[in-house]
């Protein structure tokens, strides 16, 4: 039985159709990632999986009392709003300072409690996301790009972070990444998007697919020349449409 | 100051026809609505919005004379039509404020000229424009703490959700709320202070006791709930001592009440700057 579960989910964003006929599921306890180019819909996929955004065909199932703890892609607390890590982390639902504590532990930010949110560097910032997430006690993790604006270090920390929660609480991890030496190490199924589903399974298997060579570069598959080919998806972009 | 307050809620109710107690009581109910109000206005970066609704309450008071109904209900209908009118409009294509500076300058220049066209009755638009807090009744009273009260229930209900979608719609959305009903929370609450602020400090400088004791507060305060706090006892001692500074020395009350308001958070300021940070 799946946790969540798309079946020819379709999503139309402005009259512009974003996302066209995904199939997909996530099991317990497997971590998947989503790759594809800029404007693929990964973004729009996880929202509608959350229900933040409504499917126009094709529909959403989650099994009953399935909670998720969301990561957003970026969160920019304005400057005006005055707010302490242990206040956000009791939002929306209040928590006692005690659970508040052990997710700080657990997301590897202990002792930032009474910090203010925008004094916080971005890997603080980003585990605090995390340690929010983790106070759903959730059964599948959702993470967009969570290590945007972090260093090489900092990145590679944070996804051993996921890994070490993932064998310790033992939720599934649903998580978008562009880093995608990342995504060959780190996860169980790797799902390629651009638009619709060009080709989805185990790591080392999509990253041989033509469907997904066409759209991160034809090199052999090893980790290093795909990442080098992360950075110039916009030929590959062009490239695409047409097949699109 | 704070002898005042207390004098005034234990006098017995032949106090009320103190005409300067009444305004200070009204100036405290516009004030404590005002502050949680004006602390999201300014969180989510709401501030024209809320000059727009102000601005279009002049519309509603040409009407409620045209119609002869209530201002307070002329006022509060067509300040919750311009709310959901510009909510609605928030994320299309023109940019916001310019859409908000199209819409807020249209609605008060029609109110004027709808003012114009009212034949027979005297109307003296400045009271409406500055507010005429020194004419408040105890009628008046009643609708101000009765809107006031509702505006306070229905921000501390939904407190945690408000703040949440706030901070960010998609955490709302994971975590079970729906951003646009928390919107329109706000958009209503919006309408009924305008509406019961228009007697007080006038359609001109309601978005003022929305805004500035809240931008006062902020300096001074670590968490959401403090600035809220701060911002309306910011707002309450500048009710208290704009209408005596405006009593000592002959100055229109409205305008006197938003004076004190900006020397607070100008002091405030000044603070936050000396602080080390």
């Amino acid at each position: 039985m799946s946790l969540i579960k798309a079946e020819s989910l379709s999503v139309t964003l402005g009259g512009h159709k974003a996302l066209t006929n995904v199939d997909m599921s996530i099991d317990a306890g497997e971590i998947v990632t989503v790759v594809g180019p800029n404007g693929s819909g990964k973004t729009t996929l996880l929202r509608a999986l959350i229900g933040a955004v409504q499917p126009s065909g094709g529909r959403v199932t989650r099994e009953s009392g399935l909670r998720i703890g969301y990561v957003p892609q970026s969160l920019t607390i304005d400057a005006t709003l005055p707010i302490t890590v242990s206040r956000f982390l009791s939002l929306p639902v209040r928590r006692r300072a005690q659970a508040v504590d052990e997710a700080l532990d657990q997301a590897g930010a202990s002792g930032l409690q009474s910090r203010q949110m925008s004094a916080l560097s971005g890997g603080q910032f980003q585990r605090v996301l995390l340690a929010r997430a983790l106070l759903e006690k959730p059964h599948m993790l959702v993470l967009d790009e969570p290590t945007t604006g972090l260093d090489q270090p900092g990145s590679a920390g944070f996804y051993r972070q996921i890994e070490d929660l993932r064998r310790d609480i033992g939720c599934a991890v649903l998580m978008v990444s562009h880093e995608l030496h990342v995504v060959m190490s780190a996860s169980d199924r790797v799902i390629c998007l651009n638009g619709h589903v060009c080709c989805h399974g185990a790591p080392d298997i999509v990253a041989s697919a033509p469907e997904y060579r066409a759209l991160f570069g034809s090199g052999t598959g090893g980790a290093l020349a795909l990442y080098r080919h992360d950075h110039d998806h916009h030929h590959h972009h062009d490239h695409e449409h047409d097949h699109a | 100051m704070t002898t005042i307050i207390i004098t005034t809620m234990t006098m017995s109710t032949t106090m009320l026809d103190d005409f300067l107690i009444r305004a200070t009581l009204a100036g405290l109910g516009v004030a404590l609505a005002a502050a949680p109000l004006g602390c999201f206005v300014v969180w989510r970066r709401m501030a024209y919005f809320g000059d727009a609704t102000a601005h279009a309450a002049v519309l509603g008071v040409a009407l409620s004379l045209a119609l002869s109904t209530s201002i307070f209900a002329g006022v509060l209908v067509v300040s919750l039509i311009m709310a959901l009118v510009v909510s609605g409009l928030s994320g299309r294509t023109l940019a916001m404020d310019t859409m908000l500076g199209v819409l807020s300058h249209s609605a008060l220049a029609l109110g004027l000229v709808a003012v114009s066209f009212l034949q027979g009755v005297r109307i003296d638009l400045m009271a409406y424009l500055f507010g005429d807090i020194l004419a408040v009744g105890r009628g008046d009273l009643v609708v101000i703490w009765g809107g006031a009260l509702l505006v306070l229930a229905m921000t501390m209900l939904r407190w945690q959700a408000l703040l949440t979608a706030t901070l960010n719609p998609d955490l709302a959305y994971a975590g079970g709320l729906n951003p646009k009903a928390e919107q329109l929370v706000l958009t209503l609450s919006l309408a009924i202070v305008v509406a019961v602020a228009i007697k007080v400090v006038g359609v001109l400088l309601i978005a003022a006791m929305l805004i500035i004791p809240a931008a006062g507060a902020r300096p001074l305060s670590r968490t959401p709930e403090g600035m809220a706090v701060k911002a309306a006892i910011i707002g309450a001692v500048s009710a208290v001592l704009g209408l005596q500074a405006s009593a000592l020395y002959d100055t229109p009350a409205g305008p006197s009440i938003v004076c004190v308001a900006a020397a607070i958070f100008a002091l405030s300021q000044g603070v936050a700057s000396l602080r080390p940070s």
